[in-house]
């Protein structure tokens, strides 16, 4: 039971999915200019990320590894995770107009997010099973949306100071996140 | 023979994937930890990125234009493996060293960037010289980023010793993102066309920029 919490705490904080081994870091830089885009693209990859594991996980112990397909599981994964994509889109659309209102256009952009493809190689990696497979991705998906909802705070107080000409734009945000990633970095000595 | 030098030109510094396009960010932070480091990932995604330039523009009137984003994946991620299976055999040190980020060509946004924005649009010919620009764009970026965070972190160039004293951090997580944003700040200083300043919406320097640009577009007028 611990170790399984700290599967949840490890990929949430310590090893921070954006802050520490940089995957998705093209929507984090992209969407975090809003705060309300930050929190619903956060939710959309808990979503995703959650399932996207659980299945990943599934087709590796049960089609990939009996016939020895180790060497097909990048190409495999990437088609899951674009199925997926489409299906929960589908589902979402059909049963909850709402919600699917409110993450529909950040649901498509998942697919080319790093993050889904990296930890389901990553939990392959580390042969991790079904739960703790679904418990990494649940965990890497929330410390995804603490990061970027922490960056999209700081970049609304950012729009409001004088920075210098040549660090506006992308340099001031990347700084921003070199400085979370040096707070990130403290959560170390939790392990 | 001017269209295929104009290529190498834009991709190395016109649009250079990293600095100006702020694609393929994810390696770029994550696999500078060392200049060997960065040539190794620059060459494996450029030989990916070539080829699928080739082939997407080869297939550019066969593929039904409906499936084509699924149909460029499956050309990508079977390019990937060939890739990843060849380093693993003849550079296993440089598969330990780049781990899971070698699969990660996968989605790296320049690939599929380019199929969307110009190997689906032009000839074979001059779609290959567009992925050697834009690869040598991309491999150049990454390896003075490596450079510099190798020589300041670790105190050595190419694994030789030169400083006595490095500073750690830059080497760690942190060091990364610090490195990236002072190199972009210099080069925005030095007057270089810079598209970084125009991160306006959640659509640009992000994947979504080749994927569902047009969705984006919609919803930031309505």
């Amino acid at each position: 039971m611990t170790s399984l919490i700290m599967i949840v705490v490890s990929c949430a904080l310590i090893n921070n999915v954006v802050l520490n081994q940089f995957l998705g870091i093209c929507s984090f830089v992209g969407v975090s200019k809003q705060m309300k885009a930050s929190a619903s693209l956060g939710v959309a990859v808990i979503f995703v990320l959650t399932i996207a594991c659980a299945v990943a996980s599934l087709l590796y112990d049960f089609v990939l590894k009996p016939f020895d397909l180790d060497y097909m599981k990048t190409i495999v994964f990437i088609l899951v995770i674009a199925a997926l994509v489409q299906i929960v889109e589908m589902f979402l659309k059909k049963t909850s107009p709402g919600l699917y209102k409110a993450l529909g256009i950040y649901l498509p952009l998942i697919t080319t997010n790093c993050a889904v493809l990296g930890v389901a190689l990553t939990n392959v990696q580390d042969e991790y099973n079904f739960l703790e497979s679904v418990l990494a991705g649940f965990g890497t998906a929330v410390g995804y949306t603490i990061a970027i909802v922490l960056l999209a705070g700081i970049r609304s107080r950012l729009d409001e100071t004088a920075i210098p000409k040549p660090f506006r734009g992308a340099p001031v945000v990347l700084l921003s996140a070199a400085l979370m990633s040096i707070a990130f970095m403290g959560f170390g000595s939790l392990g | 023979m001017n269209g295929y030098l104009e290529r190498i030109y834009n991709g190395v510094v016109k649009e250079n994937p990293t600095f100006i396009l702020m694609l393929g960010m994810c390696p770029t932070l994550a696999v500078s930890t060392a200049a060997s480091n960065g040539i190794g990932m620059g060459i494996a995604t450029t030989a990916v990125l070539v080829l699928s330039n080739v082939i997407i523009s080869a297939l550019r009137k066969v593929i039904p234009d409906e499936v084509r984003l699924p149909s460029y994946i499956v050309i990508v991620a079977t390019l990937v493996t060939i890739v990843e299976l060849l380093v693993k055999a003849y550079v296993p040190a440089l598969y330990s060293a780049l781990g899971i980020y070698i699969p990660l060509i996968v989605v790296n946004c320049i690939i599929l960037g380019r199929a969307e924005a110009y190997a689906n649009k032009n000839s074979v010919m001059l779609s290959a010289f567009d992925g050697i620009g834009m690869g040598l764009g991309f491999t150049i970026a990454l390896t003075v980023i490596g450079f510099i965070r190798e020589l300041l972190g670790n105190g050595t160039v190419f694994g030789h010793k030169v400083l006595p004293q490095p500073v750690g951090i830059f080497i760690k997580a942190p060091g990364a993102f610090l490195v990236l944003a002072v190199v972009i700040a210099v080069l925005n200083a030095m007057q270089v066309k810079n598209r970084g300043n125009e991160l306006v919406n959640g659509c640009d320097g992000c994947c979504a920029s080749c994927m569902k640009h047009n969705d984006c577009k919609e919803e930031g007028t309505k």
